[in-house]
């Protein structure tokens, strides 16, 4: 349960080695959680030690974004190690190259199905649960990317765009339920998945990344940006002429 | 079933969806709870615990506000019963023109009587009268598996009975009760009243005083500055007599009218109760009390309940909504008082009606949060930056001095932290096993506190 000061019992991390996924189960550990689910492929078998230094249990457990079939009995599994999910944060994803993507169709159709529709049956298998439960918080990590998609990234973007959307209306599903969805909208953050693209400007690091998401779910917010700023950045790119936005290098 | 309800405690924070039914009577209320499904089940009555005690998310909350009737006062015996839904601002009107009145009424006359059962509910005379728990002569417990159990404090299952007395609803669904009454000659309270300067000097007016009046209660300043700190206005009282009354009143004693309430308006604005606006609400209601003032007569609702003459005052804390923190710890334990004042006054902590006061006997009820010692309540904004640090820090004190919370207040204690403070837990669950081996009866406040 959440308690009135924002303090969790449980956290489910889907996408169990997410370096942002990490940092904001670490946050909530510090908060008071005491117990977190590593959901990955072959499941977290050497989690982070910082956990058991502060005092809460880890789990882990096999999770597929591709298997979409499985994603009902993920969340189960789950529920089964702790009970009920107080946050379940949504941080699995695959940020390959633009010019690789554009050559191998293939692959890119792959990435989009981890980024996008991996997303799609785990978060309504979430919601079910959220739901039933009659409380807890969806946490997704989206990103600018698809706030407005660029030319340089256009295939994870319009994942990103389409999750976006999703968790939306996901949100909006599950008003009055008393479960929430929490967007989050990153911008450059420096890990290993992004180890390839050059830094861009606003960048966060996942403990700032953390910190917004722990505000966030401490308030009523729906959407959070990190770093803040990146809220009204956007605002402006949104209304860039298209012929501009063509032309960005990136 | 119908659509979930969001439902919070008084202090409106973290609010839980389930599905809410209003019995009207026993049947109805049994009929609900063999419903229940795998989320369980829990009886409601008022909303006045401050946290999370009446909500069950995702489950099935039995409203207990019409399960009401006329209160029914036998002056033979000097008890009144009544089903567990009336307020007892109803059974205190029903009473009070009869020339009784009840044996304990916490600080709000909003509460049900099976609420103020399931909470051992104190109020100003603790330390002369115990908590309600002292006062039930029988009562009805509806139970998951469809039993009805009647209960006392003298024969049969005395146990059970304890175990709902401050068992938090977890036992089953009180459905009706009988506690003892006693005569008053009029509606009003015949108070004395004193402003302290500091918080040494009213920890020693009210140990030497205390046990000369049936009612005392203290408002405490937190907020006021180094030798200040801890000024208080202490209010003591009797039932006053007729000859106590002024004329006028003298020829209508127990009229009691207590006048229809004003409203909060329906939205404050976030952090509008701050170290500023608190202290200056402080500073002006400690100077506008009397340094000394003896033999007022006062209404009983006015004494007993200032805060129900505005309804719907906990909106004043705006959409984060605040938490109460109450403790107790045993005489002796003075310092804790003094660390926590000292804590709260460091930190800028705007606490608004903190409120001191004496307990005297305890009832056996395992959950039952009154044991003799000094308790002190307080009411904060939940969105205080380092709330969860600062109270956290409190109740190590708090514990280590052999005290405790209490559990009708709490909303953010940690699990281990409370099971440490209630030793009768482990005992008081075998006991609900008996009753409700399922594990059907269930509130948000017993998953965060691992209660059950």
């Amino acid at each position: 349960m959440r308690d009135s000061l924002g303090s969790v019992r449980t956290v489910l991390l889907l996408g169990g080695r997410s370096e942002i996924g990490l940092a904001v189960a670490e946050r909530l550990v510090r908060e008071g959680a005491r117990e977190v689910v590593l959901a990955a492929r072959g499941g977290v078998g050497d989690p982070p030690s910082v956990f058991e230094a502060l005092g809460a249990a880890t789990h882990s457990l096999e999770f597929d974004a591709e298997a979409a079939d499985t994603h009902a009995a993920t969340v189960a599994a789950a529920v089964e190690l702790v009970g009920d999910l107080d946050v379940v944060v949504d941080a699995f994803g695959v940020l390959g190259e633009q010019s690789e993507y554009e050559a191998d169709p293939l692959s890119a159709a792959r990435a989009a199905a981890v980024n996008y529709t991996g997303h799609v049956s785990v978060g309504l298998s979430v919601a079910a649960r959220l739901r039933e439960q009659g409380h807890g918080a969806l946490v997704v990590l989206s990103s600018v990317a698809g706030v407005r998609v660029r030319r340089a990234n256009f295939v994870y973007g319009s994942a990103k765009a389409g999750l976006d959307g999703f968790a939306q209306g996901l949100a909006d599903s599950l008003h009055g339920s008393g479960a929430r969805v929490l967007v989050v909208r990153p911008g450059y953050v420096a890990t290993q998945m992004s180890r390839h693209v050059d830094p861009a400007p606003f960048p966060a690091t996942p403990g700032q990344v953390a910190d917004v998401v722990s505000r966030g779910l401490r308030g009523s917010a729906t959407t959070v940006w990190a770093p803040r700023v990146l809220q009204p950045v956007f605002a402006g790119m949104r209304m860039m002429p298209r012929t501009l936005w063509r032309r960005l290098g990136r | 079933m119908s659509r979930p309800t969001l439902l919070s405690g008084w202090g409106r924070t973290a609010p839980t969806a389930a599905h809410v039914v209003r019995p009207r009577t026993l049947e109805q209320a049994a009929e609900a709870l063999a419903q229940a499904g795998p989320r369980g089940a829990l009886a409601r009555g008022l909303g006045r615990s401050y946290g999370d005690a009446a909500q069950a998310a995702g489950g099935l909350v039995l409203d207990c506000t019409e399960l009401t009737g006329p209160p029914r006062l036998d002056t033979e015996r000097q008890e009144v019963t009544a089903p567990a839904g009336t307020s007892l601002e109803r059974i205190i009107a029903h009473l009070l023109r009869r020339g009784y009145f009840v044996p304990v009424t916490p600080g709000t006359g909003h509460v049900t009587l099976g609420g103020a059962i399931a909470a051992d509910v104190h109020g100003k005379n603790h330390h002369a009268d115990s908590s309600i728990g002292a006062h039930v002569r029988a009562l009805t417990l509806l139970t998951p598996a469809g039993e009805v159990h009647r209960l006392g404090p003298d024969g049969g299952d005395t146990e059970l009975f304890w175990a709902t007395v401050g068992g938090m609803g977890l036992t089953g669904v009180v459905t009706e009760a009988t506690i003892g009454v006693h005569p008053v000659e009029t509606a009003y309270a015949r108070v004395d009243t004193d402003r302290t300067r500091d918080l040494d000097s009213t920890l020693e007016l009210m140990a030497r005083t205390d046990h000369a009046y049936r009612y005392t209660v203290c408002w405490v300043d937190l907020l006021a500055r180094g030798g200040s700190l801890g000024r208080s206005v202490l209010t003591r009282a009797h039932h006053a007599r007729r000859a106590d009354l002024p004329a006028p009143q003298r020829r209508d004693p127990l009229r009691h009218r207590p006048g229809a309430p004003l409203a909060a308006p329906p939205w404050a604005p976030p952090r509008l109760l701050n170290r500023w606006t608190v202290g200056a609400f402080n500073t002006a209601y400690y100077n506008a009390a009397p340094l000394r003032r003896r033999g007022q007569a006062q209404p009983v609702s006015g004494f007993f309940h200032p805060l129900d003459a505005v309804q719907g005052w906990n909106r004043v804390y705006g959409r984060h909504g605040f938490v109460q923190y109450q403790f107790v710890v045993p005489f002796g334990e003075e310092d804790v008082l003094r660390a926590v004042a000292e804590g709260l006054a460091g930190a800028g902590a705007p606490s608004f009606l903190a409120v001191l006061k004496r307990m005297g006997e305890p009832t056996p009820g395992p959950l039952s949060f009154p044991r003799p010692g000094w308790t002190l309540a307080l009411d904060l904004p939940a969105d205080l930056p380092g709330l969860a640090r600062l109270l956290n820090g409190f109740d190590e004190r708090v514990l280590s001095a052999g005290g405790r919370l209490y559990l009708a207040k709490d909303s953010r204690a940690r699990p281990e932290t409370v099971h440490a403070m209630y030793p009768g837990l482990s005992a008081w669950r075998a006991t609900r096993a008996r009753v409700d081996p399922g594990g059907v009866l269930v509130s948000d406040l017993a998953r965060r506190l691992e209660l059950v």
